[in-house]
């Protein structure tokens, strides 16, 4: 017996699990980023330097990027898909998006890593 | 009959306000579109303006010193922060009520409601205490 799916690929499960999965993801650091700054603050220049100089800081953070960029990506292609009929003027607000993110992870290693 | 005068006003075209002032959404389609529009907000302008300010915040301590008495103290910028707290608490509370319903918990109607309006509830609420602390 050929067992065949007739019904699609399912590649919107893989975004949709991923959406979930980085969010987790997000919320975690979220918490922990949020302790951080009210038990530690408010912070001088030398303090915020050091707590974004550290390397498991640095590494959760770009996760946490990295998270968020996938993250809205599903999110937002979600919303074009729902509101923009149009397909030429659809495929070009995703482009700019995912142009968008890239940057902003760009953005955030050099950040990170200056 | 009633039916027929029905049919007769179909296809009912919605304008903006209808969607605005006609449609009552209940509490849970709220959080879920109000779950949209600060995810969409937080993608853009408020990412961009965060790195921005982690950015300045960490290249020099003028920049630090900078953002953080006067940048920041000009009240354009606090109420871009209390949009910025807002925005991610909804997301956040609301991003956690939609996890526990993918994974069947709260899905009864009454639980759902009720766990729509903790959402609103917590989220104001957080927004409330961290504009406090931030003004």
């Amino acid at each position: 017996m050929v067992n065949r799916v007739i019904v699609g690929a399912h590649y919107g499960m893989g975004s949709w699990l991923a959406q979930r999965i980085t969010a987790v993801i997000m919320a975690v650091y979220s918490l922990i980023l949020g302790f951080v700054l009210i038990e530690e603050g408010p912070f001088d220049y030398a303090e915020w330097q050091e707590l974004f100089a550290n390397g498991w800081m640095r590494v959760a953070t770009l996760l946490f990027a990295a998270g968020l960029a996938w993250h809205a990506w599903v999110g937002m292609r979600d919303i074009w898909m729902d509101y923009v009929k149009q397909d030429g003027l659809r495929l070009a607000l995703q482009v700019l998006t995912v142009l968008l993110l890239a940057c902003y992870l760009g953005w955030a290693v050099q950040v990170l890593w200056r | 009959m009633a039916n027929a005068a029905l049919k007769r006003r179909r296809p009912k075209y919605l304008s903006l306000a209808a969607l605005v002032f006609q449609i009552r959404l209940p509490l849970p389609g709220k959080v879920s579109i109000l779950h949209r529009i600060s995810g969409a907000l937080l993608v853009f302008p408020l990412a961009a303006w965060l790195l921005y300010l982690l950015d300045q915040s960490l290249a020099s301590e003028e920049g630090f010193n900078h953002v953080k008495d006067h940048y920041l103290q000009a009240p354009l910028a606090k109420a871009g922060l209390l949009v910025f707290i807002w925005a991610y608490c909804h997301h956040f509370c609301a991003g956690i009520r939609f996890l526990l319903l993918d994974i069947n918990q709260g899905i009864e109607l009454q639980a759902a409601r009720r766990s729509a309006a903790l959402v609103l509830a917590v989220s104001l609420a957080l927004t409330a205490y961290f504009g406090y602390r931030v003004w």
